[in-house]
């Protein structure tokens, strides 16, 4: 392999800091101004994050226009010690480009939906402050030139994420959700630091191009464990099975960050980690299974929670989980599924977060309800949500010609590309995987767009004003079209990245494939529409065993319970009981004992002279004796 | 003639005198001059020695005792005044606020 090296930034490139910049003057000018910006402060939002979008163009076209696809700058110098030398560099290459542009792109639509959702929000200006932070941290991830800035990122989406979950943190369940999620990301980061430390001790630098150049003379252990440490980063950070609890609850946050953070950018993370360090992960074949088996565990695992759940936003959640399984499988399988793992993070970042924005349309029209079992029939009175909601979810069931048919299907025919069983196995599971979402989704598009109407009485649901409907109409067309756009140029795109790749041909062919997925997802479809198109019952009494499994999380929850919380608390409790018998008794002993002599020590304190005056003397006279006794001897 | 052992026996004589009275007096002024009384005990044998061994040594140690019993009594006269004047009383036993 020849050794990877990445040009210097020129011309408009250079200024890629600029990027990084914009939102994160836009978060200092509203978090530091205060109540002053009240009036005015979401547009500065909205403003920084569109001039961002316009730069990323531009620098798009430019890095289009280089030979060597790549543009490095250096800052300047974080960390100088001894052989470890850490600058603050960045790098704009095909793989940041197209993350720059998702981020800033969708971000500026889901900004500008926000400055309508939010409307009536007293701490709208705030919210606008930690969404720039946000973008600003998320930029930093996917412009880092080392592993240290990303991590710099990689923490900093961390801190946005808790704040904006916790948004409204008078509500408990939000204070909580927040707090389980940055714990969450806590426990999965020491996989990163670990797996930075690793890489400082064997190959003695953070930067990517010396890291990647370097990987290769590593041993087969080192380099389980580098892959290994960071699969668990990245698995913190999408929300993966284990870590796959924290997502579903972050919802509790405002909808354009379920939208935004949680389904469009943030979660997508460790997918760009993954495909960042896929030299690192090509190297040993058991990382790649692990990361297979992670997102194939997953993609089932959400579907399976999202068709048991009646909470709009939770539904969507557990297929973000779902979905992000699919690009962890297919940047596991690597290769040539390396591009395709990153089409379906564009395709998933335009459909998901369409959706996301239309649940929030729901939600403002029916007074905050999120429970479908009490929409229905909301078609007739919001046909702009209506229609891009139905082309989210036509793209996300993955039916010709939409998005997911061009993100999803390449996915499923790479897994069963694999050799032997396990192709059967992965490939069976991404295409159960495809069958449920078709059903969990339908399930939840007929419940809430068509069917009686069962809302609650005090709601007169509307559509949403323009500065809302605006953003889902685009959102709802790149849905629409997004994937079958760029399905080949993000393919040629990313080679400089990924290198020239030949798709692997296994048990069936590309057709045969298709042909197996479109006939699952019709299927699933069609048995929603079938189950639901009566609505649901509003309070079902004996669900079956599967569906209350389901219903609880397939035991995630309960797993942590018992092996995390319940432990945690024992350990604990013990180290309470040792600390308060054990130590503090030494130290109160302790204490005690001094405090009592001394006591006994003050009744020689008369206050009179002459009982001090007899000491003196008698003291003298012990001192006398004794010289004379050895005067004597 | 009388022998240097006589003096020393006064002086310890003296010494004991002036320490029975410092211990058991509580007139504050008889302990003071109790005090002085040991002192000069411990001139007098001071002196004895200087006698019996011919130097001088001795001698100038009695007028340097002299000399701080001197000041001694500027600075204990004084304050055994204040102690009077606030508290009526020249008691030593009286002046016992320094108790636990």
């Amino acid at each position: 392999m020849e050794p990877i090296t990445y040009a210097q930034a020129t011309g408009l490139l250079s200024w890629t800091w600029l990027l990084i910049a914009l939102p994160a003057a836009g978060a200092a000018v509203l978090l530091l101004t205060g109540r002053r910006a009240d009036k005015w402060g979401h547009w500065v939002g909205v403003a920084t994050i569109g001039a961002a979008f316009a730069l990323a163009l531009g620098m798009f076209a430019s890095l289009a226009g280089l030979d060597d696809k790549s543009a490095a700058t250096d800052l300047f110098t974080i960390i100088s010690v001894g052989e470890v030398h850490i600058e603050a560099s960045l790098l704009f290459d095909p793989l940041s480009a197209v993350f720059c542009l998702l981020i800033t792109g969708v971000g500026f639509l889901i900004h500008l939906y926000a400055v309508g959702y939010m409307a009536h929000d007293e701490g709208r200006r705030k919210f606008f402050g930690y969404f720039n932070l946000f973008a600003a941290a998320m930029l930093v991830l996917v412009l880092g030139g080392n592993y240290f800035m990303t991590f710099i990122g990689w923490e900093g989406v961390g801190l946005a994420s808790y704040l904006l979950i916790s948004f409204w943190q008078m509500k408990p369940a939000a204070a909580t959700a927040g707090k389980k999620a940055f714990l969450t990301n806590r426990v999965a980061d020491v996989g990163f630091l670990l797996a930075m430390f690793l890489m400082v001790s064997t190959i003695g630098s953070l930067d990517f191009a010396n890291v990647f150049n370097g990987a290769e003379g590593l041993s087969d252990g080192t380099s389980l464990a580098l892959g290994l440490l960071l699969l668990a980063a990245a698995c913190g950070k999408s929300g993966q099975w284990p870590f796959q609890t924290w997502l579903p609850d972050a919802m509790e946050g405002p909808t354009p960050v379920s939208a935004l953070i949680h389904a469009a950018t943030m979660v997508t993370a460790g997918v760009y980690l993954i495909a960042r360090s896929h030299v690192i992960f090509s190297l040993n074949e058991n990382v790649q299974t692990a990361v297979v088996v992670v997102g194939a565990l997953t993609l089932l695992f959400g579907a399976i929670v999202g068709c048991a759940k009646d909470d709009i936003k939770r539904v969507l959640a557990w297929s973000t989980v779902s979905q992000i399984g699919y690009m962890f499988l297919a940047v596991g399988l690597g290769g040539a599924a390396f591009a395709l793992g990153i089409i379906h993070l564009l395709a998933h970042g335009f459909f998901k977060a369409g959706l996301f924005l239309g649940s929030g349309s729901v939600m403002h029209a029916m007074n905050d309800q999120t429970d479908i079992r009490r929409f229905g029939g909301l078609w007739k009175v919001m046909p702009l949500t209506y229609a891009t909601f139905a082309a989210g979810w036509l793209a996300i069931i993955g039916l010709f010609p939409f998005s997911g048919y061009f993100s999803k299907d390449p996915i499923i025919a790479a897994a069963f590309a694999r050799e032997g069983w396990q192709g059967w196995v992965t490939g069976g599971a991404a295409l159960l995987g495809a069958a449920l979402t078709a059903f969990y989704m339908t399930r939840l598009f007929i419940l809430t767009f068509h069917g009686p109407k069962r809302w609650t009485e005090d709601v007169h649901p509307h559509e949403s004003p323009a500065i809302m409907t605006g953003p889902l109409v685009l959102l709802g067309l790149g849905s629409l079209a997004a994937g079958g756009l760029m399905a080949t140029p993000v393919t040629d795109w990313l080679v400089p990245v990924f290198g020239e790749q030949h798709e692997a041909h296994g048990h069936l062919t590309h057709m045969q494939v298709t042909i197996a997925t479109t006939a699952v997802v019709v299927l699933g479809a069609v048995l929603a529409w079938f189950l639901f198109r009566n609505g649901t019952e509003e309070a079902p009494h004996a669900a079956a065993w599967p569906v209350r499994v389901a219903r609880a999380d397939l035991g995630g929850e309960a797993v942590n319970r018992g092996l995390f919380e319940r432990p945690g608390r024992l350990a604990a409790n013990a180290s309470v009981a040792v600390d308060g018998r054990g130590v503090d008794g030494v130290v109160n002993g302790l204490s005690a004992a001094v405090g009592g002599s001394s006591r006994r020590l003050l009744a020689l304190q008369t206050g009179f002279v002459r009982s001090y005056a007899l000491s003196i003397l008698s003291g003298a006279v012990i001192v006398v004796a004794a010289l004379m006794v050895v005067v004597i001897q | 003639m009388m022998s240097p052992e006589h003096y020393l026996i006064l002086a310890a004589a003296l010494f004991t005198i002036g320490a029975v009275g410092v211990l058991v007096r509580r007139n504050a002024i008889v302990v003071f001059m109790c005090v002085e009384l040991m002192l000069n005990a411990g001139n007098l044998t001071l002196v004895t020695f200087a006698r019996t061994t011919g130097t001088i040594d001795g001698q100038v140690m009695a007028f340097f005792v002299m000399a701080v019993a001197a000041a001694e009594v500027v600075i204990g006269l004084a304050i055994i005044m204040a102690i009077y004047r606030s508290r009526r009383s020249a008691s030593v036993d009286d002046a016992n606020l320094l108790k636990a």
